[in-house]
């Protein structure tokens, strides 16, 4: 089970339309992001954890699965997944401002800890890599139902796959070897997707793995593993489509590994510059993967100028509403840090 | 009804849960055709299949973890750690993950499962089979401590454990496994959890109790009966997490006694948290210190047998401490 490294043009077209759906929730998602920096900055929210450099890895996955339906078990970083899925740039800032009605947690936990049971995404915590093995669980029920018969494999209604993400300083936790385990041993529908860019908040990949891709583990679990250029949307979208594929079809696992970079720091609190040079930050956004699908897709004639201030000024629009009504929203008082202990019983 | 001894009742809560409710699958170390090193899913991969009983790779944190996002996914996992003292890899998952799901998710995901593990010494277990390891788990909001001292109540339990819509830790004593018999109704019937269970009416001294030392300070309260004429109430308190504080304080109110026996160490064992309740609510009724009988301060029960019958506690101790009380 060799890694490849994948490429777009040996994948069928993708339509115009969905290309340019692509390319709107990258730029919303940026657009987004950067707001809330800026919130941070001007000292109005107390913490942010960014996907900027990020969203090509996001939305092309984001766009490959039954999304809604398919358990989904994002990580922190995965602001444009989860808005592709269906969260909504209010549900975002209601969870940075901690507000009431943030669909998450009730606000009770951190900003971008996703949570939203209507979209099968299944809540996280901030404890890294704890959710791989629960998505291997969720992707052991779905081949369990099918094999008991509480399931029609074909049902494209009911959950045929879990996806999980990560970054690839996670993958050193004893948590994500179990949960390759389980998905390899039982050959689940089961895909998950490393977004390696590089660091470990500050610690580099090499002093992380003496391999130099976490894909190269992958065959250790009886797993396919594939490394992709996780700043090309449509290669991303490309391998996940292939990897949704084998999982609906009963053929196993796959772990993808999207390499990118992470042009911002760790999040809020951190200051990435004791680190790494700025040059090689530099280096990496100019390797933008907005900019970059910017330029494909204006020299394929997918896209105008035109269109992108268009789509720029909606952006703007809908960054400005989801800021203001989260303004505008009341905190959860704080005796709602009573609910929500136990689950009632069931009548 | 018909005798069984505490373990036949788990296998037989597990065996007609499997028939009632497709959900519902085990998993865990040689849980399969070995059926448990304890052999309590003795029987249940013949009649239900591989699908159904699940052997896992030996790795506790997966055994839970995979269980978390089977329940989430809609199923009743059983998962079985084959000692209590081999939990702690999936301490994290059960902290951080299963009791914290329902809270963190504002109500949307539950985690109906059930952790099951064998707990307690007295079996030669040397300190990495005899733990007692409930009361890191009664620290814990979001999750159910359950601890069965008889066969019915670990039948009646067990079922109402599968079907919580919660995470509920279900530690058995696994001393008790076959030395513990009872009668044991036919067929379906749950024991809700949350409340105690009096295993002995008195009225000199409240002796508060689970597990095998539930089942030892019954056999206590009769010595001292026969002995010393003392009256000692029996309180088994079953659940541990969430309490019952009102059985605890009913059974205070009429003795003004209480000896808390448990066989964890002593310092931050459950015990503590029964005393504060008596402290704090039952001052008005206290006749004599609130007494705590326990395991000693030492990292683990050691294994030669004097040292480990240095650190057990048993029926005599516990009748010798019901005797000192009851003379204060």
């Amino acid at each position: 089970m060799a890694v490849k490294t994948q490429k777009a043009q040996q994948a069928p077209p993708v339509s115009p339309e969905l290309q340019r759906e692509m390319y709107w929730y990258m730029l919303l998602s940026r657009r987004l992001d950067e707001r809330t920096w800026m919130l941070h900055r001007q000292g109005k929210i107390a913490f942010h954890i960014s996907a900027i450099g990020h969203e090509a890895a996001q939305v092309g996955a984001a766009f490959a699965f039954n999304r809604g339906v398919d358990y989904a078990y994002p990580y922190y970083r995965d602001l444009a997944m989860c808005l592709v899925i269906g969260m909504t740039p209010l549900d975002f800032m209601l969870g940075v401002y901690g507000k009431e009605g943030e669909p998450s947690s009730g606000a009770r936990q951190m900003p971008s800890h996703w949570s939203n049971k209507k979209l099968n995404i299944v809540s996280q915590s901030a404890s890294v890599a704890t959710q791989v093995p629960h998505a291997a669980g969720s992707a052991f029920a779905i081949k369990y139902r099918q094999k008991v018969g509480l399931q029609d494999p074909n049902d494209p209604t009911q959950p045929r796959l879990a996806i999980v993400c990560l970054g690839e300083g996670s993958t050193s936790q004893g948590e994500w070897h179990e949960g390759m385990n389980w998905a390899g041993v039982h050959q689940l529908p089961f895909i998950c997707i490393v977004q390696n860019n590089h660091y470990a908040i500050s610690v580099p990949f090499d002093q992380q793995s003496a391999v130099p891709n976490v894909a190269d583990r992958a065959a250790a679990y009886g797993v396919k593993g594939v490394v992709v250029d996780g700043n090309d949307v449509l290669a991303m979208y490309h391998v996940t489509r292939e990897a949704v594929e084998r999982a609906y079809n009963g053929e196993g696992p796959t772990l993808i590994e999207a390499k990118t970079y992470r042009p911002v720091p760790h999040s809020s609190d951190d200051d990435d510059r004791s680190y790494r040079s700025r040059e090689e930050v530099e280096e990496w956004k100019r390797k933008d993967p907005i900019l970059r699908f910017q330029k494909v897709l204006t020299e394929a004639g997918l896209l105008t100028q035109a269109d992108i201030d268009e789509m720029e000024a909606r952006a703007k629009r809908i960054v400005d509403e989801a800021q203001k009504r989260a303004e505008e929203t009341p905190y959860p008082p704080g005796h709602a840090a009573l609910g929500d202990v136990y689950a009632p019983l069931e009548s | 009804m018909a005798e069984m001894t505490l373990i036949q009742a788990i296998t037989q809560a597990m065996d007609e849960e499997l028939a009632r409710d497709k959900r519902v699958f085990i998993t865990g170390e040689d849980v399969g055709p070995r059926g448990g090193v304890f052999r309590a899913t003795m029987g249940l991969f013949d009649k239900y299949g591989a699908d159904r009983i699940v052997d896992s790779p030996l790795a506790e944190l997966s055994i839970v973890a995979i269980g978390i996002g089977a329940a989430v996914a809609g199923l009743r996992p059983i998962c079985e750690i084959q000692f209590a003292d081999f939990i702690h890899p999936a301490f994290n998952q059960i902290v951080s993950e299963a009791s914290k799901m329902y809270y963190r998710s504002n109500g949307q995901w539950n985690v109906p499962m059930v952790i099951r593990a064998p707990y307690g010494g007295g079996i030669s277990g040397g300190l990495y089979h005899s733990q007692s390891v409930e009361a890191f788990f009664t620290h814990l909001p979001g999750l159910k401590v359950v601890i069965p001292s008889t066969p019915h109540d670990a039948k009646g339990l067990l079922k109402s454990a599968v079907r919580d819509p919660n995470p509920v830790m279900f530690f058995e004593p696994k001393k008790g496994y076959r030395a513990i018999k009872g009668d044991v109704p036919e067929g379906d019937y749950t024991v809700p959890i949350g409340p105690a269970r009096i295993a002995r009416v008195g009225t000199d001294v409240s002796v508060y109790a689970y597990g095998m030392m539930a089942h030892y300070a019954t056999i206590a309260a009769e010595m001292v009966a026969q002995s010393d004429g003392i009256a000692a109430e029996v309180v088994d308190l079953r659940t541990l997490l969430p309490v019952d504080k009102e059985a605890i304080l009913n059974s205070f109110k009429k003795t003004g006694k209480a000896l808390i026996v448990y066989e964890d160490n002593l310092t931050m064992g459950y015990g503590a948290e029964v005393a504060a309740i008596l402290a704090n609510e039952g001052f008005e009724y206290m006749d004599a210190p609130v007494r705590r009988l326990a395991g000693p301060d030492v990292p683990g029960v050691p294994f030669s047998h004097d040292m480990q019958e240095f650190f057990m506690v048993n029926p005599h101790k516990i009748a010798d401490a019901i005797r000192d009380l009851a003379a204060y």
